[in-house]
């Protein structure tokens, strides 16, 4: 059966590694906070200025001047830091944060991402987008195999403006873990119960499949 | 040197139509919401706003925008505000959305005077056309120029007479170097204190990129996404 959001939240939590500073996205992104695996620590960071974000507070603990990217209340963990929006962004483009999950639109097999801008429809900006796959060592993107018309946005080249080109090495959908490399996505996992063939029609880029593709393991 | 004014008309006084404007915050947070308010009365006209986003409806740079007081948005996020989406879909106002690290290294550029900078953000797309783009380490960059501002007013938690600055969590953002990038840089203030209250130690922007501070009337501190867990 194909993945809900939390479980591709869960899949892409077992991609983190002890000691790493993590930077997430809006939507599901936000969501691998709650699955850290037992035994590795992890500091979050949001560009908007705070190192060491810690879960959204009680009602009635709300503080107006401490907010995620997303504009959300939040809390800090112990150790946490506050720093401007230029320091923020120097820890992203410097390559200190090691890795960086977020959403898609679409991605092609060269790893270009469009996330940002729909041609007619109104546009609201690209935030950080562009800043954090430009410079993100580490990339993995959370997203959806297919839109609601059923087509495919795993595809050869990107049909919607560009977030960044050549970035993204790990796509995480409701079907299957990705991986980009040589100009084409290979077929890491599946699934539990999705077909490699329902993976396959799915995807419109070059897809390497190989003999056996083992089950997520969630 | 002592920067304080005594309200917030002495502090916007010499604000005209036409002028570029640089203001602090990001969404709600940390925006210098007495000075908006004092805009709003002032009814200058045409402004070019440099800030991160462009508020909400009805707080924020939104109660600019009802005014059809600006001319021009830069901004990297411009969402939640359907008067926003109305004039720009009909071509009344300007937007120029520029990667929010960007926009934060052009106005610490501006104020540190560095006339530009290669960055890697957003190469390959939109934001890339027209500029100069050169290989540094084998990656590609283009050439991004600093922002400066007629007038930069941020908002801080703390500042003395001197204008040194405090600011308090995440309502820092762009503040800093919105105030180092003014030519004339107006702080607002929840305290204001005497010069030596605060601890040289933690200043976060020193005074010397502050022209004039106020004490601000009242901080509604909207907050625009409230999320809480349940206990």
């Amino acid at each position: 059966m194909a993945l809900d959001k939390i479980g591709i939240a869960k899949r892409i939590a077992q991609e983190l590694r002890d000691g790493w500073y993590v930077n997430l996205g809006i939507g599901i992104p936000t969501l691998v906070a709650n699955y850290i695996p037992e035994g590795i620590e992890v500091e979050f960071q949001s560009e908007n200025g705070v190192l060491g974000m810690g879960p959204f507070p009680f009602e009635g603990e709300e503080d107006a001047d401490l907010i995620n990217a997303g504009k959300q209340t939040i809390t800090t963990l112990k150790g946490a830091a506050f720093f401007d929006s230029a320091t923020s962004f120097a820890m992203i483009r410097g390559q200190h944060v090691q890795l960086t999950v977020l959403g898609a639109m679409e991605v092609s097999q060269n790893g270009d991402i469009a996330n940002w801008k729909i041609p007619g429809k109104m546009v609201k900006g690209m935030g950080g987008a562009m800043d954090l796959v430009a410079s993100a060592e580490n990339i993995i993107v959370a997203m959806m195999h297919s839109n609601r018309e059923g087509e495919s946005k795993i595809l050869k080249k990107c049909s919607l403006p560009l977030t960044g080109v050549g970035c993204v090495k790990k796509v995480v959908t409701e079907l299957a873990v990705l991986e980009i490399k040589d100009n084409k996505f290979y077929l890491l996992e599946r699934a539990p119960g999705v077909s490699v063939e329902e993976i396959i029609s799915k995807t419109e880029g070059d897809l390497v499949v190989p003999d056996f593709v083992p089950e997520m393991k969630l | 040197m002592n920067k304080v004014v005594k309200n917030v008309e002495e502090a916007l006084t010499g604000i005209e139509s036409g002028m570029t404007l640089m203001l602090g915050g990001f969404g709600l947070c940390g925006i210098p919401e007495n000075s908006i308010a004092q805009l709003v009365k002032m009814k200058v006209k045409d402004l070019t706003c440099i800030s991160n986003n462009a508020g909400v409806d009805d707080f924020g740079l939104g109660l600019l925008l009802q005014e059809k007081q600006i001319k021009k948005m830069i901004s990297s996020y411009v969402g939640e505000n359907a008067e926003f989406e109305r004039q720009m879909l009909s071509g009344e106002l300007e937007v120029d959305l520029i990667p929010q690290g960007s926009l934060a290294e052009r106005c610490r550029a501006g104020g540190a005077g560095i006339p530009a900078f290669f960055t890697p953000a957003g190469y390959g797309t939109e934001v890339a056309e027209g500029k100069e783009v050169r290989v540094f380490n084998g990656k590609p960059h283009i050439l991004e120029s600093a922002l400066t501002a007629d007038f930069a007013i941020v908002k801080a938690w703390k500042g003395d007479t001197e204008g040194n600055l405090v600011f308090k969590a995440t309502a820092c953002n762009f503040n800093p170097m919105m105030a180092m990038a003014g030519k004339i840089t107006i702080a607002e203030v929840e305290e204001l204190v005497p010069a030596g209250e605060l601890d040289p130690n933690f200043i976060h922007t020193p005074g010397i990129f502050v022209q004039r501070i106020f004490k601000g009337e009242k901080f509604e501190k909207r907050i625009e996404q409230r999320t809480v867990r349940t206990k």
